[in-house]
């Protein structure tokens, strides 16, 4: 994954600090429960919502077991409607692959289609080091470009942003990248909503090369499927000579009919919607080929593996692969919506963004080891999930891999002690029998790494006697 | 009926008075209860931390402790959940990794015996008035093993609104976690405590006297919140208040 995030504190303290930021805890907790309401709307309208989650986890289940197979019918697909199919296997070469493609147009700037995977890969930066500006044209994106800022949210990457704050971002740095924000732009949204259409319809116009990343891959046909809500993704797709898609290997599907599945689990989980308003199909240059100039003349597909193929190895890891990347994990989380999603150091945060960046980067760094455990393992998020990733089972095997890896000495002594006791009831006995003898002597707030517990908690008063000896007394 | 009880370590070590009501409430409705003294842990915390192969001789003392009891009953969801959920997996796991089946096979024979206490009340008793009374307003916190890996439902409410002089008002935001979460509660302390508040605000909103849950390790997170701020609000685990009757009321330990 990209270097953007590399150096991040660990999950804690970064949690930590932005547990005190009061402004951002506020657009969190109000953002997130007015989608999560709504989305549990949105489900409890169909009546065979578990049956359509069940299809959703087999179709792809199904898919990851015989990716092999879809993924060479998908490129056959791709190049027999006139597509240039190029495989990448981490973030460099798909970087290095984008960059010369646009080099070889001649152009210096790209329009883009709101993306994970190009973030993931940190495109732009890669691009910017090329002399290449990519414009991303996604509102939220936009926001977060030119507040010079990081994505907080899958779907919503400047939740953390509330209207007054992205006032206040138009009018500062729009004129920097653009068509400058009108100089009385108030903090109405329908204000702000129409000077990003004017900052970006000069873009869409001018741009020659669009970048756009894919929810879905049909293997039978060779469609790509992006599914948007604003238009600004169709503009991209179709205004520009060169279309380039870099999209995960993991987004195959076989074929069209399990579109059916994914087109009414994905809109009603994200954004709460029957329907999302744009859902943009291509298959490779379509059956003129381009001739007719109608829509891009070339088209490349850029197919990222990064780290996946090493995730579908872990039997219990794979599933997090299933994900259509629908953020409902995140709107329900109550871990997410008190820390940010820039705590999680990565363009995943949020419980999907726990179970996938230390699978995709490995658990090396301070931040990838500490996101396992970013969760009370509430289970709200397998709740959710419309492909049924069982979250905190994927979790707990982090977890045993980072403790595997050492752990925390501490850590590791109080659980072999433990497991002594556990496995020893009369020392066990002994020891909560000593504790009630001394429970006048324990104090209520601890030192050391025990602070973490009585900062805002007190100790409990340990009882006179464990349930053993009342039991001993009274029944035995 | 004779069941076992299996009380868990946090109650037996630092809850005793949710395990002797569990005994009272059960022997009151007609059950003759053993405590198989072979039991300790059901290895949650230890698991949940990471740390699988440190449960596994735990996953065979409580099968083995709990050999030959049809019915199995807890106090507490989380261990419930625990092995019902979990001790499959650490069984198909030993066996899959070459260490043969007997994990496996002790995990799936305990797996089903286990019921969590409201579990046992309505569904094998078939109970809901337990003969309770409770003169308290009490609202309830579903903890999220509970709630959503047992799917207990209604069945904890339908328990407290048949108990005598018992004034049940709702919790907004129930179904939100309490920040607990076993080790996540010092691992990510600033979390858990922001959590804790949040829930404790929606708590102390309704005025009830009493904070109710069905899981005592939730409710020491709380209870511990609510001590250091000095809050009124009294938690008790749910099998506390079933237990007490006119006869025998209920009173602070
Ligand atoms: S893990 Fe599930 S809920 Fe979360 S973004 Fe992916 S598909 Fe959506």
């Amino acid at each position: 994954m990209t270097g953007t995030f590399l150096g991040m504190p660990a999950f804690p303290q970064a949690a930590a600090a932005a547990l005190r930021d009061g402004r951002l805890r506020a657009n969190l907790r109000h953002a997130t429960h007015t989608i999560r309401d709504k989305r549990a709307r949105a489900v409890a309208e169909l009546d065979d919502w578990a049956e359509l989650r069940a299809a959703g986890k087999a179709i792809k289940d199904h898919t990851l077991r015989h990716l092999d197979r879809y993924l060479v019918q998908l490129e056959e697909a791709v190049a027999a409607a006139g597509g240039a199919v190029h495989w990448a296997a981490d973030a460099e070469e798909a970087n290095r692959i984008v960059a010369d493609l646009v080099h070889a147009t001649g152009e210096t700037e790209v329009v883009k289609v709101k993306s994970m995977a190009t973030q993931e890969i940190g495109l732009n930066e890669a691009l910017a080091a090329e002399g290449i500006t990519a414009y991303e044209t996604d509102l939220a994106e936009l926001i977060v470009q030119l507040g010079d800022d990081r994505p907080s949210h899958i779907l919503v990457p400047a939740i953390h942003r509330n209207r007054a704050e992205i006032r206040e971002i138009f009018a500062e740095r729009m004129a920097a990248w653009g068509r400058p924000a009108p100089a009385d732009l108030t903090d109405s949204p329908a204000e702000l909503a129409e000077a990003a259409r004017l900052h970006l319809r000069e873009k869409f116009l001018r741009a020659r090369v669009a970048v756009s990343g894919a929810n879905f891959m049909v293997a039978e046909t060779g469609t790509l499927v992006v599914v948007e809500s604003e238009g600004n993704g169709r503009m991209c797709l179709t205004l520009p000579r060169t279309l380039i898609s870099v999209v995960g290997i993991e987004k195959v599907v076989p074929t069209w009919r399990d579109l059916e599945v994914f087109l009414q689990l994905l809109p009603r989980s994200s954004t709460a919607e029957r329907m999302n308003p744009y859902t943009s199909l291509w298959t490779g240059l379509g059956p003129s080929k381009g001739a007719d100039g109608d829509g891009p003349s070339a088209f490349h597909l850029v197919l990222l593996d990064n780290g996946r193929t090493a995730a579908l190895a872990d039997q219990v890891g794979r599933q997090a692969l299933r994900c259509i990347r629908c953020s409902a994990c995140l709107n329900v989380c109550p871990v997410y919506e008190r820390a940010g999603g820039h705590a999680y150091g990565s363009v995943y945060p949020g419980p999907i963004g726990a179970i996938l960046t230390p699978q995709l980067r490995g658990i090396t760094s301070p931040v990838d080891a500490s996101l396992p455990y970013a969760s009370s393992l509430c289970g709200a998020c397998y709740e959710v999930c419309p492909v049924a990733i069982d979250i905190p089972e994927v979790l707990v095997h982090l977890r045993e891999r980072v403790a595997e890896q050492g752990g925390h000495p501490l850590e590791r002594a109080a659980i072999a002690a433990a497991g002594y006791l556990f496995d020893h009831p009369a020392a066990l006995a002994a020891a909560e029998r000593l504790a009630g003898r001394t429970r006048a002597l324990h104090p209520r707030r601890l030192p050391g790494p025990g602070r973490a517990w009585t900062d805002t908690r007190d100790l409990p008063q340990v009882p006179a006697e464990p349930f053993r000896d009342w039991w001993r007394r009274n029944r035995s | 009926m004779r069941v076992a009880l299996f009380a868990t370590c946090v109650n037996d070590a630092l809850f005793p008075a949710t395990a002797v009501a569990t005994v009272r409430l059960l022997e009151r409705l007609g059950v003759d209860v053993d405590f198989p003294a072979g039991q300790t842990c059901c290895g949650q915390p230890q698991y949940n931390t990471g740390y699988r192969q440190a449960c596994e001789p735990l996953v065979r003392r409580t099968a083995r402790a709990f050999a030959g009891y049809e019915h199995v009953v807890t106090p507490s969801g989380s261990c419930v959940a625990m092995v019902r959920d979990n001790y499959p997996r650490i069984g198909a796991r030993a066996a899959a990794d070459g260490r043969g089946t007997e994990l496996a096979e002790a995990a799936d024979a305990l797996a089903p015996r286990v019921h969590e206490l409201t579990e046992f009340l309505t569904d094998v008793l078939g109970v809901e008035d337990v003969g309770a009374y409770f003169p308290h307003t009490v609202t309830y916190h579903p903890s999220c093993h509970g709630l959503r890996v047992l799917g207990l439902g209604e069945r904890p409410l339908r328990l407290l609104r048949a108990v005598r002089g018992l004034e049940l008002v709702e919790l907004p935001g129930a179904e939100e976690c309490c920040g607990f979460g076993g080790t996540f509660a010092v691992k990510n302390a600033a979390v858990s405590a922001a959590m804790a508040e949040d829930k404790l605000a929606h708590a102390l909103g309704t005025g009830a006297d009493v904070l109710c849950g069905a899981d005592n390790s939730c409710l020491l997170h709380l209870g511990a919140t609510l001590h250091r701020r000095g809050e009124a609000l009294r938690p008790l685990h749910l099998a506390e208040i079933l237990a007490s009757t006119e006869q025998h009321p209920w009173r602070p330990s």
